[in-house]
């Protein structure tokens, strides 16, 4: 048996969602997933019962050595503004930005760990003219550097770890601090992005239930329709970068599979796409992001010819809320 | 007189600060403080009117859903569409979903452990106390967890994913439910009702929600043991503590009505229901850290600029006010106002406070529950759940609704089809306004005048659970 871990969570620019999903852990749950891993929570804000000074204690006993520090995730953005005070997120009860505690604390741990896109990249809270100055632990949107630096490496000797999502998924998280406390994650488990590659060596399009659809180019055009989002309703699906369609989400679920465009939200500035989210940008009819790692003029191609060869089965389903052509019949007898 | 600084709270959602001025044993005087600032109302200045389906739910990772009803809501009313009575029918169970979830969240995971502190070790029922409620340890937090992530499919099957879907839209809802899948609904909704049976009522729904009056109540509570349910735990704890003499506001309440007719809309005052007029409604900022304004403004007028200088105010959050009336909202004023008989006798007899919060959020568990299987019942598979219509170039719309912890509204302004203004009221922005240029507390500022301090307490007891049993939401307040 491995020696425990502990872990400290902090949150700073953000909405608290990631907390919120990750208490929807399932089998097992989280706190039997957390003792699995021998990982001792030092502080959460949802869940302990330490409050006020009772905080300032355990934070003041980490930065002087009296308590090892393993794993330091963040949750939201680091918030720089107004005018780079940071005071735009002050710590309650002391009269420093929390950006101060978080850069000290990054100092003492083993890991650290950006929760969700915020703190990876600086995510929703850096959208629109980012009026909090926002920015993720080691990025900031695609730029390496954010409030630790390009250089920061953890006393672990791995840069910060970036579970982007927006929110992430439960195992996401679980799954990358049980490998830590398994000693079994190195940067090689991690892609150009510092994301952990169990869930970004996948694209969203993987598993997604309506694949045949997009085979067809039969698409959908309006909320609700059975068909493929790519075409019209801004669907990004086939360039994200997570799993959330084999991994699925609250049992059953995943943003395609509730009926709405995937909005590649593990990636750098999904926040600001420069297009309307639920609307895809065409050239000429042609979508603009077409699958990264294609052949435009391929895709072209194939898309033209999948359009003529759709079966009119897919053609009628793809733009009706429910089956109304059933599988199994010929082309010509409809 | 002393003044002290609490904070960081926690087991709220996001950032709080709570300055008190102690005088002998009680707090004279309290102002709260929100010390984070997000610029949600400045983010979606510009933007397409329908992106804000996809940044309001991010405002709050916990009424998320609350969030995107209000914003469909607010976007239906630019666009003059109405859904089909199966988005109507999905908005609420997803809604309701989330707001059930929320006050179980609540209960077993925030509010409770505070009777588990050290300061109650010498209590009779400490034991028990901490047994259960205990922090991360105690039983009630893990017998939750399943059962809560178990009702979350709900959201799986309904709106994809929790938190921060994007399946409401103005105009219904993207995931039409075949009758399969409203047969699992309706089976998940079965075994969640169990688990509220067995653990958190020892009774059923239909007993709960039948509770006419205090008396009524108390007889219920001692029908039983107070190990038999953590309802009855709870009110156990709460006679001890006398927790109905802790916390009481203005006892003026607001409820924007919820599920269309299910809970109904209007102002308490005094034992009267008034209906609710929103042109009343204003937000002042005389307190707050944004630049001066000379008038509070209706919030189609609203404006929000922060202040860096930090010299005109104590709180990142506004002060919204009723026709100038400081109002408080959440479980206890919808079910005043809705009119259940149990809450209006123990407000009658008490007025708001801790422990009549908590039992209108249990009573809601149990009622919103039980309509929820009725709106699943009610699904029709095979017809439309959605609508389309048309953003108009130049119109405006407002969304009032309920999140678990009260009055939600959302106002927006099209101009040259995109959005010109984006003003957002979050119930906590209600109950932990600062004060306004009147000088009148918040309702919380106002609930916490003559908390009880304890014999050496730096951070008083009295006052976590008076803060709690408002169960806040400050990432929604400073959006």
């Amino acid at each position: 048996m491995s020696r425990r871990h502990t872990l400290l969570w902090l949150q700073s620019g953000g909405c608290g969602g990631c907390s919120l999903s990750l208490f929807n852990a399932e089998s097992p749950n989280l706190f039997t997933a957390l003792e699995s891993a021998g990982i001792d929570l030092l502080w959460h804000p949802s869940l302990s019962e330490e409050s006020d000074e009772e905080l300032q204690q355990i934070i003041a006993r980490i930065l002087n050595g009296e308590i090892q520090l393993d794993f330091f995730c963040l949750e939201g953005s680091v918030i720089q503004g107004p005018n780079g005070s940071g005071m735009f997120h002050r710590q309650a009860g002391s009269d420093r930005p929390m950006r101060d505690h978080i850069s000290e604390l990054a100092e003492k741990a083993q890991q650290v760990i950006a929760i969700g896109s915020c703190a990876a990249f600086g995510g929703m809270t850096a959208a629109g003219d980012n009026p909090t100055e926002a920015c993720g632990l080691q990025y900031d949107g695609n730029t390496v550097g954010g409030l630790l630096g390009k250089t920061f490496r953890s006393l672990g000797n791995l840069p910060v770890i970036n579970i982007a999502g927006c929110p992430i998924h439960p195992n996401w998280v679980l799954q990358t601090l049980m490998q830590l406390a398994m000693d079994d994650m190195t940067t090689a488990s991690l892609d150009e992005l510092n994301r952990p590659r169990n869930y970004t060596d996948h694209l969203v399009h993987h598993g997604c239930p309506r694949n045949e659809y997009y085979e067809f180019k039969a698409s959908a055009e309006k909320h609700s329709d059975l068909g493929c989002m790519m075409e019209h309703l801004g669907c990004l699906g086939t360039q994200a970068r997570a799993d959330c369609n084999t991994r699925l989400w609250n049992g059953e679920g995943s943003c395609l599979r509730g009926g709405y465009a995937c909005i590649n939200c593990t990636a750098p500035q999904f926040e600001e796409p420069n297009h309307s989210f639920q609307n895809t940008p065409k050239i000429a009819g042609i979508p603009i992001g077409l699958p990264t790692d294609m052949p435009k003029a391929w895709f072209v191609a194939l898309a033209a010819l999948a359009k003529a060869a759709t079966p009119s089965r897919l053609k009628e389903n793809a733009v009706f809320d429910h089956i109304r052509v059933v599988p199994g019949k010929k082309a010509d007898d409809k | 007189m002393s003044r002290r600084i609490v904070g960081p709270f926690n087991r709220v959602e996001g950032d709080l600060e709570v300055q008190l001025e102690i005088q002998g044993d009680r707090v004279a005087d309290a102002w709260v403080v929100s010390p984070l600032y997000r610029g949600y109302e400045q983010i979606l200045q510009g933007k397409d009117p329908l992106d804000a389906l996809v940044y309001v739910p991010r405002i709050c990772g916990i009424c998320s859903v609350a969030q995107s009803v209000a914003s469909a809501q607010a976007l239906a009313a630019v666009q003059g569409n109405t859904s089909p009575p199966n988005g109507e029918l999905a908005t609420n169970l997803i809604l309701g979903g989330e707001n059930v979830a929320d006050h179980l969240t609540h209960f077993y995971l925030f509010f409770m452990p505070d009777f588990a502190r050290e300061v109650y070790r010498n209590e009779p029922w400490f034991e028990m106390g901490e047994k259960r409620f205990k922090a991360t340890r105690g039983s009630a937090a893990q017998d939750v967890l399943g059962p809560r992530a178990e009702f979350m499919h709900l959201q799986g099957l309904l709106a994809g994913k929790w938190p921060h879907s994007l399946a409401i839209q103005p105009g219904g809802t993207t995931r039409a439910i075949a009758a399969d899948e409203r047969s699992r609904l309706i089976a998940l909704l079965f075994a969640f009702r169990g688990f509220l049976q067995r653990t958190l009522f020892g009774d059923t729904l239909e007993s709960v929600i039948a509770l006419g009056s205090a008396a009524a109540l108390e007889q219920w509570q001692h029908a039983a043991p107070a190990e038999s349910s953590d309802m009855r735990r709870f009110l156990h704890l709460a006679d001890a503590l006398q927790l109905q003499t802790l916390g009481r506001a203005a006892d003026r309440f607001m409820s924007y009505g919820a599920y269309g007719s299910l809970f109904a809309s209007g102002v308490w005052h005094d034992g009267q229901v008034t209906a609710l007029d929103q042109a009343a409604i204003s937000e002042d900022v005389s307190h707050s850290w944004m630049q001066m304004q000379a008038e509070p403004r209706h919030p189609f007028e609203g404006v929000t600029l922060p202040s860096a200088e930090f010299d005109n105010g104590y709180s990142w959050c506004k002060a919204p006010r009723l026709g100038g009336e400081v109002v408080e909202v959440g479980a206890l004023a919808r079910q005043v106002i809705d009119g259940h008989p149990l809450i209006r006798d123990l407000v009658a007899q008490s007025g708001g406070n801790v422990r009549n919060r908590v039992i209108a959020r249990l009573l809601e568990i149990a009622r919103v529950t039980v309509a929820m299987e009725q709106w699943a019942h009610a699904l029709k598979p095979g017809e439309p759940f959605y609508q389309p219509s048309l953003i108009p170039d130049e119109a405006q719309g407002f969304g009032l609704i309920e999140a678990a912890r009260g009055s939600l509204g959302h106002w927006i302004k099209v101009k040259n089809g995109r959005i010109f203004n984006y003003q957002i009221i979050a119930p906590t922005t209600w109950n932990f306004s600062p004060r306004d240029q009147q000088q009148q507390p918040g309702a919380l500022e106002l609930a916490l005048r003559d908390a009880p301090v304890r014999d050496g307490e730096r951070n008083p007891v009295a006052v976590q659970h008076i803060v709690r049993s408002f169960d806040p939401c400050m990432v929604c307040t400073v959006h």
